[in-house]
């Protein structure tokens, strides 16, 4: 099973487990959260997150299909959110079963990777002082 | 063709999307990049630091790839996904 989101709202990760545990093949599920941190040397007040919506869901629904592929997965999770959002704050959910953990644990890090250089999204950061763009990292 | 911008290069440019017609002789997207650059000085700006990516189709493509028969041309700054 793969499912990819692109959405406003937050998620539910015991929902989307529960998705998960229907299933024979998971020996191993991994899941991964990004939240949103706050700066060392001033204070988050929102994160705003722009992304293009077609672009996107081809991007995200790519990478779950190659990972699934690759990794011989029994299913695969991405949900990633958009808008503003606080400290704290769930970005993204990647969840991934296998029926051994090794492919589990590779491929969620290879999303996430792979999402980071390649996902048509941006942040933007704005603090009590200024916004501003935040560039792309490693 | 209709052009499509994001985030920062939206920004600088104060619109996020346009439909242009492009004389004959603009092939590339390297082309259509040079063409907005000498159109306007916001294009120059939003251009000059190189930093940018175009995706025709939502998929990315280099400054070599043939935009002639496209018909939705996005630039944007580099991705922060994830």
């Amino acid at each position: 099973m793969i499912k990819t989101k692109i959405q406003s709202e937050i998620f539910n990760i015991v929902d989307e487990m529960k998705e998960i545990s229907g299933s024979k093949a998971n020996g191993a599920t991994v899941s991964f959260i990004g939240s949103v941190r706050d700066l060392k040397s001033e204070n988050l007040k929102t994160l705003e997150i722009e992304h293009f919506p077609k672009m996107a869901e081809k991007v995200l629904n790519k990478t779950a299909q190659y990972a699934y592929k690759n990794w011989g997965l029994s299913q695969c999770i991405i949900i990633h959110r958009y808008g503003k959002l606080n400290v704290n704050d769930p970005i993204v959910l990647i969840i991934t079963s296998s029926p051994h953990r090794k492919e589990a644990f590779k491929a969620n890090e290879y999303i996430i990777d792979f999402l980071k250089t390649n996902a048509p999204f941006w942040k933007k950061e704005n603090t009590e002082k200024r916004s501003y763009w935040v560039n792309q990292k490693d | 063709m209709k052009l499509l911008y994001f985030a920062k290069i939206r920004e600088v440019l104060k619109k996020s999307e346009e439909t242009v017609s492009l004389p004959s002789n603009i092939i590339t997207a390297g082309d259509l990049i040079d063409y907005l650059m000498n159109l306007d000085d916001s294009y120059k700006i939003a251009f000059e630091d190189k930093k940018f990516f175009i995706a025709v189709d939502e998929e990315f493509v280099k400054m070599d790839f043939i935009i002639t028969n496209s018909k939705e041309i996005a630039i944007f700054p580099p991705v922060t996904g994830g």
